[in-house]
């Protein structure tokens, strides 16, 4: 039971970075309708602009959090100006393949500033809790908290204030968005504001936990979009409930299958319910 | 103002090809060369899936893997001769794409990318675990050289070259009968629009599947020749960078011309060759590179030129109908975007 309690401890953890990551994926998926494979690199220049904050300039975690949440947000909203919206009206591979230019350009650009070596990223909370035979490491709880709250906040802002309305409505119809008086650049850039934020807090969040390094976003942005494929490109609550779905496969099977395969989890998921479904789990209409 | 015409092009391009070793300064220059033109087979069957079907296979250097897979595992765990597994290579490969296609094919556009970018990540992660089967991290070492037909000896760096340079004249042949062909015609009016393409009678799933098949048949093949020549392999080369390394070749070029990848995936080798301190940071540069080429040359080098050669001649003779006899060119491609806006 506590081995049992351990992995559901392990999947929210998970779940929560991905459903992070995902959500900002599908947030900007609403905007572009193309997937932006530069998500991933965001993530990994969020860890570092952290790791540089509390390693050289000596600030504390939540310094390092705040610098990479705007380190990453500029940068997000950089691309979407000099890239994306360049390209609004280019055919999807021209998108596909800008991003993956972006990406590269941040992996190169990292490893050349900080080495390919692994860093380690310092944590105040190194504590483990004890609740009656359940070992928590504090900055699990951290992670689970901090990714609950996140959504909520989002969730909130999206739904009760009008900032937030104007992005669902851009999602939801571009055209009408621009009809009743929105405007799609001032949209734009937010949601790939809030997007490249939420990507560079994830990654700080879980950084501690795992390493910093400069692919580090290839896995958790392949498994991303996993979930915004299975949740329904472009839905908030599909990419939240997908991020814990796939949290909790790689954490049980990790630990009752095999740990040299809990990588492939997700994406044996993918495949299997593509297989069977190709409109995705929860989406309407084929893809 | 024609500068010359393609053939006399080709075979100018062959000529130089074949006289490379005579001008090179030493080995390495052929191994850089070599590489390349082995890279260059993998890139034309990219092209073929996604230059003129328009379908994004993320997996392709996944498949690159299996070929070469097939050779290393057959040969040096079961002594089976390079030839028969280098012939094995291709059609593994074109095999394992039959079961991918037919589940990955269903999808459209990026979701089709995604899918096979997960495949891709699947068959590296297979490599990489299944130690009794590909040795995993480890990786396959001694691969035997080609053994040698008659007075050529494979373990030579020229007459290396040479077989490389051999499939790669073979793979541009065929390429050309198939982009040449009706089928090559279906393919690209798939990738021009699939609902119209359906509506015209095409079956779009077998065509799809067809272009597939093909596409990583020479990609195994590429990887079949890169155990042969490198002779050392390791899960690496199913990464997805290399297929993001072929993409930039593809686009480069020129994204569904013959030419235009081969340019592409030459001259890009040797360009980080010179950059030497560039190397590892190739990226810095040629991410920004492939960001403004999509941005103001999405057709690359060779599309750009062959668009302004069509556009004068649309301009001399305006009364001409449509060139029917230039499909070769991904112009219709932008319509496909008018969706998404």
């Amino acid at each position: 039971m506590e081995l049992f309690l351990q992995q559901v401890l392990n999947g929210l953890t998970l779940g929560g970075v991905y459903s992070l990551v995902a959500l900002g994926l599908t947030l900007v998926y609403g905007i572009l309708h193309v997937p932006n494979f530069a998500h991933g690199a965001f993530y990994m220049a969020g860890a570092y602009t952290a790791f540089y904050v509390i390693d050289k300039l000596g600030l504390n975690y939540w310094w390092g959090m705040l610098g990479a949440a705007v380190v990453v947000g500029l940068i997000s909203v950089v691309s979407e100006r000099l890239v994306f919206h360049p390209l609004r009206n280019a055919p999807y591979l021209h998108h596909m393949i800008a991003s993956i230019g972006i990406l590269l350009f941040l992996e190169a650009g990292a490893q050349a500033i900080w080495g390919a070596d692994f860093h380690r990223m310092a944590t105040p909370y190194n504590e483990i809790l004890t609740f009656g035979g359940l070992t928590m490491p504090a900055q699990r709880l951290l992670i689970v908290g901090a990714a609950f709250f996140l959504v909520v906040l989002l969730q909130l802002f999206l739904k009760k204030t009008v900032t937030g309305a104007t992005i669902v409505a851009m999602a939801q119809n571009r055209e009408g968005a621009a009809l009743v008086g929105i405007d799609a650049t001032r949209v734009a850039m937010l949601t790939f504001a809030i997007a490249g934020a939420l990507a560079g807090i994830a990654a700080v969040l879980y950084a501690p936990i795992n390493l910093v390094y400069t692919s580090m976003g290839n896995l958790v942005i392949t498994k991303a979009f996993v979930i915004i494929v299975l949740g329904g490109m472009g839905s908030v609550p599909g990419a939240i409930v997908g991020g814990l779905i796939i949290g909790f496969a790689e954490a049980f099977g990790a630990f009752y299958i095999s740990t040299d395969y809990k990588d492939i989890i997700a994406f044996a998921l993918l495949v299997l319910i593509l297989s069977v479904r190709p409109q995705g789990l929860f989406a309407k209409g084929a893809h | 103002m024609k500068l010359m015409n393609p053939v006399t092009g080709w075979l100018l391009l062959l000529a130089l090809a074949i006289a490379f070793p005579f001008m090179a300064g030493n080995d390495y220059h052929l191994t850089v060369m070599s590489t390349a033109y082995i890279y260059a087979i993998a890139t034309i069957g990219l092209n073929l899936i996604t230059g003129y079907t328009g379908q994004f296979n993320l997996a392709h250097s996944g498949f690159m893997a299996v070929g070469a897979y097939t050779v290393g595992i057959l040969t040096v765990d079961y002594g089976v001769s390079f030839w028969l597994a280098f012939g094995l290579s291709g059609f593994v490969a074109a095999f394992l794409g039959f079961f991918v296609g037919i589940v990955s094919l269903r999808l459209k556009t990026h979701f089709f990318s995604i899918f096979t970018l997960c495949v891709g990540y699947i068959m590296y992660l297979v490599i990489e675990k299944w130690e009794s089967l590909t040795h995993g991290t480890v990786g396959i070492m001694g691969i035997p050289a080609p053994e040698s037909i008659g007075p050529l000896d494979f373990s030579e760096a020229r007459t290396q070259y040479y077989l490389v340079l051999f499939f790669l004249v073979a793979s541009l042949w065929i390429m050309h009968r198939i982009v040449h062909s009706l089928l090559g015609r279906t393919f690209m009016a798939i990738r021009n629009g699939d609902d119209l393409a359906q509506a015209l009678g095409i079956n779009l799933m077998r065509n799809k599947l067809l272009a597939f098949m093909l596409s990583v048949f020479f990609s195994g093949l590429a990887g079949g020749l890169y155990a042969g020549y490198v002779r050392f392999l390791g899960p690496g080369i199913a990464g997805v960078e290399h297929t993001f390394d072929m993409t930039m070749y593809m686009l480069i070029g020129g994204i569904g011309t013959l030419l235009g990848p081969l340019l592409g995936a030459i001259s890009i080798p040797w360009l980080t060759q010179y950059l030497q301190v560039l190397q590892e940071f190739r990226f810095v540069v040629f991410g920004p590179v492939l960001v403004l080429l999509v941005i103001f040359l999405p057709y690359g080098i060779v599309g750009t030129y062959l668009n302004r050669q069509r556009r004068k001649a649309a301009m001399r003779a305006p009364a001409a109908p449509a060139p029917a006899a230039t499909p070769s060119a991904p112009a219709a491609a932008p319509k496909q975007g008018a969706t998404h806006a």
